[in-house]
């Protein structure tokens, strides 16, 4: 597994960049993760996503689905599509340190 | 050129349930992935943006092999209604969306929602019969043009 530095602490992440172990995790490397993901600046309303998806996978072991958090963040999904343009499940669980779900939908 | 797929035109032909699902499931995850998509809906696959017509898309219990059931038992009346609501009740529990709820998501993930002209035509609508995030009626001309550069599937 390669080993990467987010705001100056070595980190294990998978092929596609996904964290290994979601603890290695700190606040201060998302903003670093975003930028590497084309997101420059994250507002108010990313930290609202990425916080959603560190409970969703502390509570369920998994990050939620489009659908989910569209229904349950606060974000609509045409929001999300905004803020995450890439695709706000994979994006946000990326930079949330979280590992990318995994499901079709 | 690069290996990894950027935008896809998926072409929904069919009006049935599992006629339309796959080309809606391939256009979510298109966009999930961060892949441009634009939906072609032609034929009686215009049932999935037809604004009454959507809300009650059935599965064909018909001429449908894959369903294990013999013919003249899929043709007995309210099979079919039967096998639907069974079957939107499995996916419901797989968090899978019924189908117009799922159309609307798509057009909220940004994916283009396209009619097709000739199969407008010739089931007599107007754009008034289709849901609002229908961009356009096009032709299969226009259909190729807005493809280009992209991959097209056929459902």
């Amino acid at each position: 597994m390669p080993t990467t530095s987010y705001a100056g602490t070595d980190v294990t992440v998978n092929e596609d960049g996904f964290f290994v172990d979601p603890a290695q995790w700190r606040e201060e490397m998302a903003p670093e993760i975003a930028r590497e993901a084309g997101i420059d600046t994250l507002t108010e309303q990313h930290w609202q996503v990425i916080k959603f998806m560190r409970q969703e996978y502390a509570d369920n072991g998994t990050g939620p689905t489009v659908r989910a958090l569209g229904k349950t963040s606060g974000v609509s999904v045409k929001e999300l599509y905004r803020l995450f343009p890439k695709g706000p499940a994979k994006l946000a669980a990326k930079i949330a340190g979280i590992p990318k779900p995994h499901g079709c939908i | 050129m690069s290996d990894k797929i950027e935008k896809v035109s998926i072409v929904v032909s069919k009006g049935s349930l599992e006629g339309i699902y796959p080309g809606l499931i391939m256009a979510n995850g298109a966009r999930a992935e961060g892949i441009d998509a634009n939906l072609f809906f032609t034929f009686f696959g215009l049932d999935a943006i037809h604004t009454d017509r959507r809300e009650h898309i059935k599965l064909a219990t018909v001429g449908n092999p894959g369903l294990h059931l013999p013919t003249w038992a899929g043709g007995l009346p309210g099979v079919s209604a039967l096998m639907t609501r069974y079957f939107g009740g499995k996916m419901a529990k797989l968090d899978i969306p019924p189908v117009p709820e799922f159309v609307d998501i798509i057009a909220d993930t940004g994916a283009g929602l396209y009619a097709c002209k000739a199969s407008v035509d010739l089931f007599g609508f107007t754009k008034d019969d289709f849901i609002e995030q229908v961009k356009d009626i096009i032709t299969v001309g226009e259909f190729y043009d807005l493809a280009a550069g992209g991959e097209i599937i056929f459902t």
